[in-house]
């Protein structure tokens, strides 16, 4: 394509100091580990959260300075974080930003400069939320939902600095993705190298492909909700605040609609939850057909998959909403559409197994993550479908069955597949291999791990333990039998917390220390293990673009030495190879 | 199941409808085209958010409390100055697209004329909207004293931010041009422009057309929508 041609011709903001190469880089993989630091940083600081909140649970006042108000904190900051702050910004801007042109065999994002601006923006929305903390009053404590009317109102933690800044800091984010979103989007559609067809790109591409345009039109939801709900705090409007008495008093509001803020935040929250997702899938359909060293099974029903499950992701958002006293007419559509999308969202998994099957399964790191990740979200998904129908929801609702759900498909099963893709990327992002043992020393602590945490919350849940208690001794329909799951659940969630830093451990000593990986040390087909330097230099591809001639997925293919192709192989080449290991092979039997 | 998975296996290239060679598009795809498709899309991103502030607006138009901004003795009764306003944006589009066309012929003098003027006019239009804002404070219609109010000022402002947004860009193609930057070269940003400019003239008729429509209208589009 001309804009391939072109950019074999042209020289691409080359960095000329150390300031612009690792600093206000505009090079899409320093971006992209820029993007992941900062996402893994503030995501540690949201594990230490839960387990700050685990601990108050398991061990009711062990924390002197833990009382409600800062329980709650804990709480609204742990979700905001993970869910926005570590998941989508790993997703879209680490893998992303890495993935995509390498995929796709371009030098660089399209539009490089609003790419570094993005990250930027990113940082500057992180240290907004993160002042939240040393203001008065601290961060807001209203719950990641951040429903009005208590999370502008008097008596919740941090209604009068932690509030503003959360919103501000979510409005920058918005834009943030929005810049980068952009450009992922318009990379993927004007960049892609000869003979790269959106058939041919990787289901990582694919996935996260869907998700930047889901992204792109869900955050303004989130948006809207934000600035409309700051001029309700700020302004003294009444956009969502109904009128209302707070301590004794009657507020300056009236007749706003506080349902109304319900359906703009889960017009995004829901989509949200498959932005997160999405890459999820693609990352994981990769790692296992790579792993398990055969193609992936049913290729363009995943690619279909994935844009049914991006089309429906906007037509359930209510399901989220079902005892907030909407029209029972209402449940019953969005319980009906969001059992539509579990049908594509199965599919994938049978897929996935389906390319298992037979196929030549290496238990590699990354593998056992992605093995992890297809056990966890049918979990997560198959305790969705309780909760998607209303009449199972309403008794669970706001129980810890509900914690276990979300836990179970956006948080553990994502969280497995960030770990699963950074382990398998790697080597490529910094040319060395790092620790299998203590990779695998991780893997077992945390898989095992997060299963004896959020597997008992069912049962919990069930017990009818409610969620968003600050403590929950001396209450009568909690049986002390749940209190000695609860001080369990703690222990485990501490050992699960303190076994990341053998995965940061791992990382740092093995980016010095790590043993050479060579190019392409799992035998993928992919092109981003076909550049000429690894890791890749600035511009990836060296004089010229690579040419595309077949799919990512060609492994275990008879009658060659490797058993695999590359992408970058043509028919006529493969030929060669086919007669070159013939020829091999008579040589063999003749000697 | 044997032989369904073995032809999967087989079927090594699935290439399909979407199978789209780029080298077969040579002559289309190019940086500006590249360009393009970004600002579609940010259109894109723009228009679900004004939907969804659109959105918010029928919702809440439905509360007992709205006092209509057409109502006799109010601000929009007589809209007079949004006309005067739009006029102005009018004439920013006008001049816009003649300095598109004037690009497009390699005509730099009335290119440069063009888009200043076309400038010009949005600031015009961005000083009407802070002077109608300025009436409305006047008549004592605060932003907080009703959500007909609120949703004025929040919809002229988003609106009104995103000319602003518009004008940075066109800004610094006017000092491309004072420095001489060649003509080619900045025909892509002027084409940009313009589109950016006429998407937000069809914005701002969307929204002027909403923000003084009888209370009838959007009982009309809320039951429509099923928010009553």
């Amino acid at each position: 394509m001309a804009y391939a041609e072109q950019a074999e011709t042209e020289a691409l903001h080359e960095p000329k100091s150390f300031l612009t190469k690792y600093i206000w880089s505009q090079d899409h993989k320093v971006i992209a580990i820029q993007y992941s630091l900062t996402a893994l940083f503030v995501g540690l600081i949201a594990v230490v959260l839960s387990d700050l909140m685990r601990l108050q649970i398991g061990f009711p006042g062990s924390l002197a300075f833990m009382d409600a108000n800062t329980y709650y904190q804990a709480m609204t900051m742990h979700g905001m974080i993970m869910v926005i702050y570590l998941l989508t910004a790993l997703f879209l801007g680490g893998f992303g930003n890495y993935l995509i042109p390498l995929m796709v065999g371009a030098r660089d994002m399209v539009f490089p400069y609003v790419n570094m601006l993005s990250y930027w923006f990113y940082l500057v929305a992180v240290l907004v939320l993160l002042a939240g903390f040393f203001v008065p009053g601290g961060p807001t404590g209203s719950g990641w939902t951040l429903y009005p009317p208590q999370s502008i109102t008097k008596g919740t933690p941090g209604v009068e600095w932690g509030i503003v800044l959360m919103l501000v800091s979510l409005a920058i984010f918005i834009v943030a993705a929005t810049m980068g979103g952009l450009n992922y989007v318009t990379t993927v559609l004007q960049a892609r190298t000869h003979g790269m067809t959106l058939f041919r790109m990787p289901l990582s591409v694919w996935g996260i492909f869907m998700a930047s345009i889901m992204a792109l039109l869900a955050f303004p939801a989130l948006f809207v909700s934000a600035v409309m709900m700051l001029f309700d705090k700020l302004l003294g409007t009444s956009f969502f605040m109904p009128a209302i008495i707070s301590l004794g008093q009657q507020l300056n509001h009236q007749g706003g609609s506080p349902i109304l803020f319900q359906h703009l935040f889960w017009f995004f929250g829901h989509p949200e939850v498959y932005i997160v997702a999405l890459p999820a899938f693609g990352l994981v359909s990769d790692l296992i057909s790579t792993h398990a060293r055969k193609n992936i099974f049913g290729y363009r029903m995943m690619v279909w998959a994935i844009i049914a499950i991006g089309v429906l992701s906007f037509v359930v958002w209510a399901h989220h909403m079902y005892v907030s006293g909407m029209n029972p007419y209402f449940g019953f559509f969005f319980a009906v559409t969001t059992l539509i999308i579990a049908v594509p969202t199965a599919l994938k998994v049978y897929n996935w197994v389906l390319t298992l099957w037979r196929g030549d399964i290496h238990l590699t790191v990354p593998m056992l993550f992605a093995l992890a990740f297809i056990v966890t979200f049918l979990v997560g998904g198959l305790t969705g479908l309780f909760l998607g129908n209303v009449i199972v929801d309403i008794p669970l609702s706001d129980t810890y069955f509900v914690v276990a759900h979300f836990h179970m498909v956006m948080g553990v099963a994502p969280v497995l597949v960030v770990f699963g893709g950074i382990y398998h990327w790697f080597p490529k992002v910094t040319g060395r291999m790092f620790n299998d043992t203590l990779g695998k020393l991780h893997f077992w602590i945390t898989f095992l791990g997060t299963y004896a945490i959020f597997f008992p919350m069912h049962y919990l849940g069930f017990q009818g333990m409610p969620r968003r208690y600050y403590a929950y001794e001396n209450y009568a329909f909690i049986p002390q039998s749940a209190q000695e799951l609860n001080a369990f659940i703690t222990v485990v969630a501490l050992t699960v917390g303190v076994s990341q830093l053998l995965f940061v451990f791992n990382m740092a000593w093995s980016v010095f220390k790590g043993k050479p990986a060579g190019s392409n040390p799992w035998g993928a087909a992919s092109l981003e293990w076909q550049t000429p330097n690894t890791p890749p230099i600035h511009g990836n591809w060296g004089a010229k673009l690579p040419v595309v001639h077949r799919w990512a997925y060609d492994y275990s293919v008879p009658g060659i030495e490797q058993d695999f192709v590359p992408q970058t192989v043509s028919a006529e080449e493969l030929e060669q190879m086919r007669q070159l290991s013939a020829g091999t092979k008579i040589a063999d039997v003749k000697t | 199941m044997n032989r369904l998975l073995l032809r999967n296996a087989d079927d090594a290239d699935p290439g399909g409808s979407w199978n789209r060679d780029p080298e077969g598009i040579q002559t289309a795809a190019d940086r500006s085209r590249t360009a393009r498709v970004g600002l579609r899309l940010f259109l894109a991103v723009v228009s679900s958010l004004f939907f969804l502030f659109l959105l918010a607006f029928i919702a809440r138009s439905q509360m007992a409390d709205w006092l209509p901004l057409t109502d006799p003795l109010a601000p929009l009764a007589n809209p007079w100055p949004l006309w005067v306003n739009s006029a102005f944006l009018v004439l920013s589009c006008i001049a816009l697209q003649w300095s598109r066309m004037a690009a497009r012929q390699d005509r730099l003098d009335a290119t440069v004329m063009g888009f200043v003027v076309g400038g010009v006019f949005a600031i015009a239009f961005l000083t009407g909207q802070v002077w109608v804002w300025q009436q409305f404070v006047a008549w004592g219609y605060f932003v907080a004293s009703n959500p007909a109010n609120s949703f004025f000022y929040l919809l002229t402002g988003v609106h009104g931010l995103h000319l602003l947004g518009g004008l940075i860009a066109w800004g610094i193609t006017v000092v491309k041009f004072l420095r001489h930057v060649p003509l080619p070269q900045l025909r892509v940003s002027v084409e940009l422009c313009t589109t950016y400019w006429h998407y937000l003239l069809g914005l701002w008729f969307v929204l002027f057309a909403l923000l003084t429509s009888t209370p009838q209208t959007y009982e009309a589009i809320a039951r429509f929508c099923g928010l009553r």
